[in-house]
């Protein structure tokens, strides 16, 4: 079957901020994107974004801001944490739909 | 927003763009539209196409259907402003507010066709839980969405579960009324290209 428009626009998404250029390097967007950021306080504010985004507050930026990072690095990982979830997300629930339709032709 | 970057670093062009849209829609620009011109080739221009992909592009969905779907994983994510613009944007389609206040408050009793209403609270439990499994598909299958149609309702889910952490993150400013209603009828006419 061919990938539909959907699926490419994720896919192209994902590799732009992944892969492309940033403020930010490769892998620190790779562990936001991942919500595997190791040390504070950039870690609770990228688990936030992932799990609990409605309880973010000021403080959490303002202490990532004075951790040394510029409001452009705050943007990439950001955004990056919240393609993150949303993929693992969306991966899961294909896997299930094709799991769900295994042995049956359409 | 959170972000001063977002609130004000922006090409001359853009914000004359800006100006422009404010002075015709009687309306500020809406903070998620703002989001989407920052550095546009990180993420607005390919996030743009995705949603624009889910929300407008080829579907036995209706625009109708699919605004309703942003609208219930956005109440189901809590966000505020996302649930005021797509709320506003599915009734705009619809021409049918009361429809999409009944599904937003029971899913269960809404008067909504069955598929519909499977697909919602299988989107329902992804956001919530992070997953889903073959038995959850298989009841909106047994309900009567296509396979087609369970993939591009997950579509939609994907882009507003992205869309709703980054209105949180950055606290886009809640609008007034008459400015969700602004924003829907943009959104009706052109969608999010």
């Amino acid at each position: 079957m061919l990938i539909d428009e959907k699926r490419a626009g994720h896919r192209a998404l994902v590799a732009r901020i992944l892969e492309g250029e940033g403020r930010t390097s490769h892998a620190q967007r790779r562990a936001a994107f991942d919500d595997a950021v190791v040390g504070e306080p950039l870690q609770a504010l990228i688990g936030k974004v992932a799990n609990e985004p409605t309880r973010i507050t000021d403080a959490d930026i303002s202490l990532v801001e004075q951790s040394g990072l510029s409001e452009d690095e705050v943007f990439e990982l950001v955004v990056c944490a919240a393609v993150g979830q949303a993929t693992r997300q969306y991966e899961s629930a294909l896997a299930a739909l094709a799991e769900a339709g295994a042995g049956e032709t359409e | 927003m959170r972000l001063a970057i977002l609130d004000s670093h922006y090409s001359l062009g853009t914000k004359a763009l800006f100006a422009i849209i404010g002075l015709f829609s009687r309306q500020p620009v809406p903070d998620a539209a703002k989001l989407t011109f920052y550095r546009p080739d990180f993420y607005g221009t390919p996030a743009k196409q995705l949603t624009h992909a889910a929300m407008r592009g080829p579907s036995a969905w209706s625009v109708g259907d699919r605004e309703l779907m942003a609208a219930f994983v956005s109440k189901v994510n809590e966000c505020a402003f996302c649930i005021g613009a797509h709320t506003a944007t599915a009734a705009g389609a619809y021409h049918d507010q009361a429809k999409v206040a009944a599904v937003l408050s029971d899913l269960d009793t809404a008067p909504i066709e069955e598929p519909l209403r499977a697909t919602l609270r299988l989107l329902g439990k992804l956001t919530r839980e992070g997953a889903v499994t073959a038995d959850d598909m298989r009841a909106v299958l047994a309900a009567g969405a296509s396979r087609q149609q369970v993939e591009d309702a997950l579509a939609v889910c994907c882009s507003f579960n992205i869309t709703n952490r980054l209105a949180d993150a950055f606290r886009f400013s809640m609008l007034e009324p008459g400015g969700f209603e602004a924003g829907a009828k943009f959104l009706l006419s052109r969608g999010y290209r």
